[in-house]
């Protein structure tokens, strides 16, 4: 894959900021910080020869056993991990950037751990990101109105997280 | 009173100003194509502000998925774009294959290309029947039904049911095709042929349905990519874009070996690919372009649905040929319960209203650990209110009916 | 008909006849609208099923589903009538009845054929277009009642669209009165007697292009596709009449549909020879009499009862006459109507801004220059489509009103004699049928009395 240059391109503007590349996925990825995340994707979106204008798809994967036997055997500490799906129409290209994030902010349940919006550079990610937000809990710092969009405004909760429970009502239906 | 000298004109303008109204069209409304609603802010006919509400469809697939092995999950799949639930069927399974590294047999793939070719056809008629239906116009509807119903016809003949399918599977599809039906398909080709021309003549030449979509609802190449859309939406502006020529290898090397052109304006000229091809001996015309549309509004969107259903006819008729050619294993479904890699992939089709994506990541179980499905009409449908400001309210169905949005992939 | 009565009765002069004669037609016209409604209900289904390659109702009532509307009227009848909470309970509840008093009181003055009519107004056009006007009144009202903000759209825009095309509407029916010289319906019919060509659409090329925007603003003013805005469901849910249900709904589709038929009768009596048929073969045969110059000519002739005996006074021939000419008229409306269908289902329905552009930027254009070219084309006396050569309409009508001025002057004073026919045109062809002598001098044409 074309990605190559890419990846060393990225390395050497972002050093840090790229935390680990993965060519051997089967779709090749790319984790940043969440420091770094709209720099690199307004860089990729724009970048000659990348040009990745098309935001797919922002995916927020939750990293959790809630059993604690299995929990003892997998070699991940709990954590939620985005999903950008990148794609270009200008040159065919795609990418999937990760972003590792706590599953709550500075541990404490109940508080929205927080990643930069890059609705400012795709459009299309304002509402993947209110789903996210929605589904699975992320607050997205800079968003010009994150609220939830497939939920309704008042429903408790982010469904994707796997340690959610169905609320035992909701306004007199009984939910479970 | 009278000699009261008003400085400021603001003044004036609060004077006359007449109240806004907030309306809500839908969740229950006749043209929103199911449930959504729209809050409208309006002064009189013109409508200022549109905002879209979802929801109200939702049917938590994604988490129903978590509990589901891949092969159980596809009924959900049907369900979503209920209007092309073959080609929903087949974003999944090809999915669940590559994250398999299962490689289709040359039968199944050419099954694949009629089946998933039909779906398109039947779910482009719909769009263009309820989009006549947004303009008022009703006849075009039932024209557009008479025909699906006969695509629908074969496809319970292949599959034994009439809109949630469930046919193709990750590994094939269920069965092959009965025998015998490769020859009602091309008798359905033959007859299909009458009527391109007859929805020609009731809606894309209608000079009233010309005035009513030409020049509204106008979507840049630039705003369309920024916004996500694709499909007729993004072909519509400009933008030569076809996952079937420019997708990942797995879903191009489906249509290898097939001729058909994708149909999309040349942003230069605004001309669309000639019609070189020969419809059962007649060469079709496309018909003119009239001189009020603007390359991306709602008329150019339905235009490209019309001109892509000739081409799925012809990528049917050579899918036919091909698939009569070979023998043997049209590809299995895989087991029910088949464990998944502890990988995660993610792939794109072009589904009739767009790029259906879908996300699975494995953990090495049978249920997967987590599954998206990127909607393309969610997308689509997020370009509606920059579309919708400043527009007369008898434009919003007219806009939202020229997406096409279906609203069980939206909510999923 | 009220001396009919009045002289079964043996009681001439009374009122009693009058009321009856009032009754009667009213049940009548009762009939035209209802029935109609029901048939051109069952007509839209059957034409638009066989247009979107269906077959319509099948079931009830044999093989043609004919009773499908009355099925649908006892279920609507048997429906809740629904009023919402926030609606104006007392307009809301009279809107639909105002819609339907409107179109019916318009048939009043609808000549059917040559006397059968429910009150004979010399001002008949006029009486009918502003009655009809009034429609519009129980759909503002239902809109503006309902409390929803959809049916306030519904009344905006047919309040907008009805207003504009008033006007070319007005300019339109003011050809066929200039020509015939009358604003009466019965005479403006008569004047078209004869052959196709006496039609006033063949007139002269300008009442063709004023047929056509007649029809068209027609159209537009009874709120049909593709003109339909008030109601356009893709957009307004349904309306101005999306909150009503049951009964006082259907009453809604009962006006719509009697106003499509009388806008339609209209069109064949102003422009297409109204209750003559193409080929005037009643008249040929000698039943009918030249109606032309015989407009006030009698089933029933009281005189001739009195002097010749009940059976003489009847003519049946006459009667006949009659009955064609309904049914001639009735056949036009329908085709009328059906062309208001066929237009409906074969295309999308405009913009209001559109439909507004489509007024005053094309019909009352078109309107002007089909008035104004008719009018230069009586004028200069061209050549016109009618058999009466040598004379214009309204000459041969303004002589045959100063004929008949004289003898109404000379029948109030009991000197008249009735064999002295009023006959001034002299050019005509048809002196035979014109013999037929003038038995009653039309005192009600003048007096604008019930018959």
């Amino acid at each position: 894959m074309s990605e190559i240059p890419l990846v060393s391109e990225l390395r050497a503007k972002f050093g840090e900021g790229i935390i680990d590349v993965n060519l051997e996925a089967i779709d090749e990825w790319v984790e940043v910080t969440p420091g770094v995340l709209v720099e690199v994707c307004q860089y990729l979106k724009e970048a000659e020869g990348f040009r990745f204008d098309m935001c797919n798809s922002i995916t927020v994967v939750d990293y959790l056993h809630t059993d604690p036997k299995k929990a003892a055997k997998v070699d991940w500490d709990p954590h939620l991990e985005l999903v950008y799906h990148l794609s270009s129409i200008a040159t065919k290209l795609t990418l999937v950037l990760k972003v590792k994030i706590p599953r709550w902010k500075n541990g404490v349940e109940g508080d929205l751990p927080g990643v930069p919006s890059v609705a400012g550079v795709w459009s299309t990610a304002d509402w993947h990101e209110r789903e996210a937000y929605d589904l699975s809990g992320v607050n997205f710092l800079g968003h010009p109105h994150l609220k939830r969009i497939l939920c309704p405004d008042d429903w408790e909760g982010h469904p994707l997280r796997k340690d959610y429970e169905m609320p035992l009502e909701y306004h007199g239906i009984r939910g479970r | 009173m009278a000699t009261s000298k008003i400085d400021d004109p603001r003044v004036i303008e609060f004077d006359v100003r007449t109240d806004e109204m907030l309306i809500n069209m839908g969740p229950q409304h006749p043209s929103t194509h199911g449930v959504l609603r729209l809050v409208l802010r309006t002064d009189g006919e013109v409508v200022s502000d549109v905002e879209p509400h979802l929801g109200y469809l939702h049917r938590c697939a994604e988490k129903i998925g978590e509990n589901l092995t891949a092969r159980q999950w596809i009924p959900y799949t049907d369900r979503m774009d209920y209007l092309a639930a073959m080609n929903m069927n087949l974003g999944w399974s090809l999915v669940i294959e590559k994250m398999l590294e299962y490689d289709l047999p040359e039968r199944g793939r050419h099954l694949r290309v009629i089946i998933s070719e039909m779906g398109r056809i039947a779910s482009h008629l719909v769009a263009m029947g309820t989009y006549g239906l947004d303009l008022g116009s009703f006849t075009p509807f039932l024209y557009g039904f008479r025909e699906r119903e006969k695509i629908l016809n074969l496809f319970e003949e292949a599959c034994g049911a009439r809109l949630t399918y469930s046919y193709l599977t990750p590994g094939g599809a269920t069965a092959d095709l009965p025998a015998g039906w490769t020859d009602k398909c091309r008798q359905f080709l033959a007859e299909f042929k009458e009527v391109v021309p007859e929805l020609h003549t009731l809606l894309t030449t209608n000079s009233i349905f010309v005035s009513r979509t030409a020049g509204i609802g106008v979507m840049s190449a630039k705003m369309a990519i920024d916004y996500g859309c694709t499909g007729p939406v993004l072909r519509g502006s400009g933008v030569y874009h076809d996952l079937r020529f420019h997708g990942e290898e797995r879903y191009t090397e489906m249509y290898e070996g097939y001729v058909f052109d994708v149909i999309c304006a040349d942003p230069e000229t605004g001309k669309y690919p000639e019609s070189n091809y020969e419809f059962h001996g007649d060469s079709l015309d496309y018909p003119e372009i009239p001189r009020q549309a603007i390359l991306g509004d709602c008329w150019h969107r339905f235009y490209v649905r019309m001109l892509e259903v000739v081409q799925s006819v012809r990528l049917i008729e050579q899918a036919i040929e091909k698939y009569e050619a070979t023998s043997g294993d049209w590809g299995k479904p895989i087991k029910l319960v088949q464990k998944l890699p502890a990988k995660e992939a993610y792939m794109e089709t072009e589904a009739p209203r767009g790029q259906m994506g879908f996300y699975v990541v494995g953990n090495g179980d049978s249920i997967p650990w987590r599954v998206r499905a990127r909607s393309s009409s969610f997308c689509n449908l997020s370009v509606t209110a920059p579309l919708c400001q400043g527009i007369l309210l008898a434009d919003i169905p007219a806009i939202v009916g020229s997406l096409d949005v279906v609203m069980g992939e939206i909510d999923r | 008909m009220a001396d009919f009565v009045n002289y079964i009765l043996n009681i001439e002069g009374s009122w009693f006849g009058y009321v009856v004669a009032a009754l009667v037609a009213a049940v009548l016209i009762l009939h035209v609208v209802a029935v109609g409604a029901l048939l051109f209900i069952w007509m839209e289904r059957k034409i638009s099923g066989r247009i979107q390659d269906r077959l319509g109702p099948t079931r009830v009532g044999g093989k043609f589903g004919w009773l499908q509307t009355l099925a649908d009227g006892i279920k609507l009848i048997a429906k809740e009538d629904v009023t919402p909470d926030l609606a104006d309970k007392f307009l809301f509840k009279i809107a639909p009845y105002v819609g339907l008093a409107a179109s019916y009181a318009a048939f009043i003055a609808l000549p059917f054929a040559d006397g059968v009519v429910g009150l004979h107004i010399n001002t008949a056009v006029f009486f009918v277009l502003a009655v009809l006007g009034l429609e519009v009144f129980s759909v503002i009202l239902a809109g503006y009642a309902s409390g929803s903000k959809w049916s306030l759209f519904g009344a905006m825009r047919e309040a907008a669209q009805v207003v504009s095309y008033e006007v070319p509407l007005g300019m339109c029916v003011v050809v066929p009165v200039m020509i015939c010289g009358t604003m009466n319906l019965t005479t403006i019919a008569n004047m078209q007697a004869g052959f196709l060509t006496n039609w006033l659409v063949f007139n002269d090329p300008f009442t063709f292009l004023t047929a056509i925007v007649y029809f068209t603003c027609a159209t537009a003013g009874v709120n049909r596709a593709p003109f339909d805005l008030a109601e356009a469901e893709s957009e307004l849910v349904a309306g101005f009449h999306t909150e009503y249900s049951g009964l006082r709904w259907s009453l809604f589709f009962m006006a719509e549909y009697s106003s499509m038929f009388i806008v339609s009768a209209l069109a064949s009596i102003l422009f297409f020879g109204g209750p003559h048929g193409p080929i005037p073969v009643t008249e040929i045969l000698g039943f009918a009499g030249d109606s032309l110059g015989n407009p006030g000519m009698e089933a029933f002739s009281e005189e001739t009862a009195k002097n010749d005996g009940f059976f003489a006074a009847t003519q049946f021939g006459l009667i006949l006459s009659r009955i064609i000419g309904v049914v001639n008229l009735l056949i036009k409306g329908c085709i009328g109507v059906t062309v208001m269908m066929w237009v409906r289902w074969s295309f999308p329905r405009l913009r209001i801004d559109q439909v507004m552009t489509m007024c005053l930027k094309y019909c009352v254009p078109l309107a002007a220059i089909g008035f104004l070219g008719a009018t230069t084309w009586q004028a200069l006396d061209l050549p016109t489509g009618t058999t009466l050569t040598g004379s214009h309409r309204y000459e041969y009508h303004e002589l045959w009103t100063a004929g008949l001025k004289d003898k109404v002057l000379l029948d109030q004073d009991e000197t008249a004699d009735s064999s002295e026919a009023p006959i001034p045109h002299e050019n005509d062809t048809q002196t035979e049928v014109n013999k037929v002598p003038l038995k009653t001098v039309p005192v009600s044409v003048l007096k604008g009395g019930e018959r």
